[in-house]
């Protein structure tokens, strides 16, 4: 099937409420409206008001309601309507979400996922265009995927409902449509906490995740008759797949960053430094990391300076090479 | 055009059992004998254990802990008011209605003593573990709500909360949510006056912090929490209403902390010694005992011998809860996932190196 990643995501929660009844989806006009991006689009008809739950606007609400019916066996699939909206839920997901395992010593668990658009370039109002994954990622007790296509989309997403632990999963919203790709109809499953190398190469490690994995590919494309490329997409950035990442930077010696968050302390922060603990001796060149300024995400008129392109890409690369 | 009147709406309160032991009849609820000697026996079961684990952390053998002290009647009334398979979201301050429910009370003390294994609930109990941030527990026992009637389960949840919790945003989104969906849930507000120093007045303008249901849609009343029977009356029938379809009760016990908020307080800086001495007149087990000897259903020695038997069960569960074997540095990552990754791995392994 050619589908975008709205309908990719679409289909992968049609096909696990078939499969599993425990899979129950809420959240903020979901139902009727099928969501603000129509994520959900045509699931009400389907499974009826009881699995798919138009809820107040009330985020803590949602993620808190969710984590109770989780502890009792159902196989809840929130959606929060904005990541720039996830924040009135962070206590739930610190404070319950991620603990209620460990607190109960194995007892109770929360096989949970919390869905949410993530990340800018879709010229937004202000809090439409956060990334805020490195706040989750610091969380114990949570996984955090980021899908970069279509295909990965759905497969990461049936992992996630399927995963006995609290999943949170960040949708791109720059590519929700903006590209379609072969998906498989039935379903599959790709496994959290791995990375893929998209494209195989020898100079440089271009790591990314979601919407710029693209852009990656692209400055790949655009270098391959000067510097071999290998791009790493992510996929789960919590817990990161650090072995794939260490391969890869060994083989090369050299690696670029690409995160679209604010520069510190984000998840390339992090990726430089695992570099530098486990592979160090093996390095060309410095790590070097393409990412937000500090400050805040700028709206529209300000944001195509402030978020990565090819271009920005390209050059980091170039850099890394002639070091 | 004259202003309409919509509704009109009113501040309940409902009292049983007086000071003095003397009952409304009219308001008492159908207990048995050995169903008041249970709420008796349990309610001084309560006290003990909690005196014993105020002595305890004084002598380092017990982390911070919080004495119920003053509201045995609205923890051990409330608790009664359950079935075995109902599922309690307490809050912090209800040993007595874990160890009511069945909760092996050495596991309790072991917690309290900072063992997380204390809190791994016995597969035969609902009971979630211990909540700590305030207020936020009440949106589990509205998701355990939802999933019975989605799974058509035959059961109720029951949240405890305290006086200051009804600030916090999650009070809202919680009797929300329970009202909207018309949830089999209960919320048990324990109002003891203070949410450490803060007192009552300065948490809300509310006259009553129960009426603050009307606005969600459905019941709230106020009980004296102190009143054993009035307690038990409100939450039965709450209990009876979320079981029958007619959604959710929220229940104001109003009591008196005794004690200090917890062992790292000193409630002395906030209140006076005369407003304590007024409370301790109104005391929850004192006016339980003057009812039972007015029905012949306690007598000295029965007095003593629960008192005796209770400091036996607890001194035992202290016993058993110190002759656990401390945890393995292991379980510091053992329960975060179903698996440990293999970050967390290579981490406690460099831990471990650095421990030798």
């Amino acid at each position: 099937m050619n589908l975008n990643m709205v309908e990719a995501i679409n289909l992968a929660l049609k096909q696990e409420m078939k499969k599993d009844k425990t899979v129950i989806l809420l959240g903020e006009d979901i139902g009727k409206d099928g969501g603000v991006f129509r994520v959900t689009e045509g699931l009400l008809d389907i499974y009826g008001e009881n699995r798919v739950i138009d809820t107040p606007l009330a985020e803590s609400g949602i993620v808190g309601c969710s984590i109770g019916m989780a502890i009792n066996g159902l196989k809840p699939v929130c959606e929060i309507q904005f990541e720039g909206f996830i924040f009135p839920a962070i206590d739930q997901i610190i404070s319950h979400a991620s603990r209620l395992r460990n607190r109960s010593r194995g007892r109770y668990t929360v096989p949970l996922v919390v869905r949410s658009p993530i990340g800018g370039g879709i010229k937004a109002l202000e809090h439409h265009s956060e990334s805020p994954e490195s706040h989750f990622i610091h969380i114990p007790g949570i996984k955090v995927v980021v899908p970069s296509r279509p295909y990965n989309a759905k497969g990461l997403l049936i992992s996630a409902i399927r995963d006995p632990d609290p999943v949170i999963f960040f949708e791109p919203k720059k590519i929700y449509r903006a590209f379609k790709e072969e998906v498989p109809e039935e379903e599959y499953t790709i496994p959290l906490g791995k990375a893929e190398i998209l494209k195989e190469g020898e100079d440089v490690t271009l790591i990314g995740f979601g919407a710029w994995i693209k852009n990656c590919l692209e400055a790949a494309e655009e270098l391959k008759n000067e510097i071999s490329v290998e791009v790493l997409d992510l996929q789960t950035l919590s817990p990161l797949d650090v072995d794939a990442i260490i391969d890869s930077v060994k083989k090369t010696g050299r690696a670029v960053v690409v995160q679209e968050a604010q520069k510190t302390c984000g998840i390339a922060s992090e990726i430089t430094s695992l570099i530098n603990e486990k592979a160090f001796l093996n390095m060309e060149a410095p790590v070097e990391v393409l990412a937000g300024v500090d400050t805040i995400t700028p709206m529209p008129k300000l944001e195509d300076y402030y978020f990565p392109n090819t271009k920005k890409i390209v050059k980091l690369v170039r850099k890394v090479n002639s070091f | 055009m004259p202003e309409k009147k919509l509704k009109e709406f009113d501040a309940r309160r409902v009292e049983i059992l007086n000071v003095d032991g003397s009952i409304d009849k009219n308001l008492m609820p159908k207990l048995s004998d050995d169903d008041i000697k249970k709420l008796y026996e349990n309610m001084v079961l309560t006290r003990v254990f909690d005196d014993k684990c105020v002595k305890l952390q004084r002598q380092g053998r017990l982390g911070t802990f919080a004495s119920s002290l003053g509201q045995e009647a609205s923890v051990i009334g409330s608790a009664f008011a359950t079935r075995k398979d109902d599922w309690l979201v307490p809050n912090f301050r209800e040993n007595g209605a874990f160890i009511i429910k069945g909760y092996p009370m050495d596991m309790l003390i072991q917690y309290w003593a900072g063992d997380e294994r204390g809190m791994r609930c016995p597969a035969n109990l609902n009971i979630l573990p211990i909540a700590i941030p305030v207020a936020t527990q009440n949106l589990h026992a509205v998701g355990l709500a939802m999933s019975f009637k989605l799974k058509k389960e035959d059961k109720i949840a029951m949240a405890y909360m305290g006086d200051g919790a009804t600030s916090e945003g999650d009070f809202h989104e919680a009797m929300n949510f329970a009202g909207v969906f018309k949830l089999p849930v209960v919320f048990i507000i324990q109002n003891n006056q203070y949410a450490i120093s803060l007192p009552r007045k300065k948490q809300t303008a509310s006259l009553t912090l129960s009426q603050k249901a009307i606005a969600y849609g459905f019941e709230g009343i106020q009980v004296d929490g102190n009143d054993v029977f009035a307690v038990y009356k409100a939450v039965k029938d709450a209990a009876d209403n979320a079981r029958n379809g007619n959604g959710p009760t929220l229940i104001e016990c109003e009591t008196y902390r005794i004690e200090n908020h917890t062992t790292s307080d000193d409630y002395t800086k906030y209140r006076t010694k005369e407003e304590v001495e007024e409370w301790k007149k109104k005391d929850p087990v004192l006016r339980l005992e003057k009812y039972m000897l007015s029905k012949n259903l306690l007598n000295e020695k029965y007095k003593n011998d629960v008192l005796k038997n209770a400091m036996k069960e607890v001194d035992e569960a202290v016993k058993m809860a110190e002759m656990n074997k401390p945890a393995d540095v292991d379980d510091i990552i053992n329960y975060v996932f179903e698996e440990p990754t293999k970050n967390q791995i290579e981490q406690l392994e460099k831990l471990k190196e650095l421990l030798k």
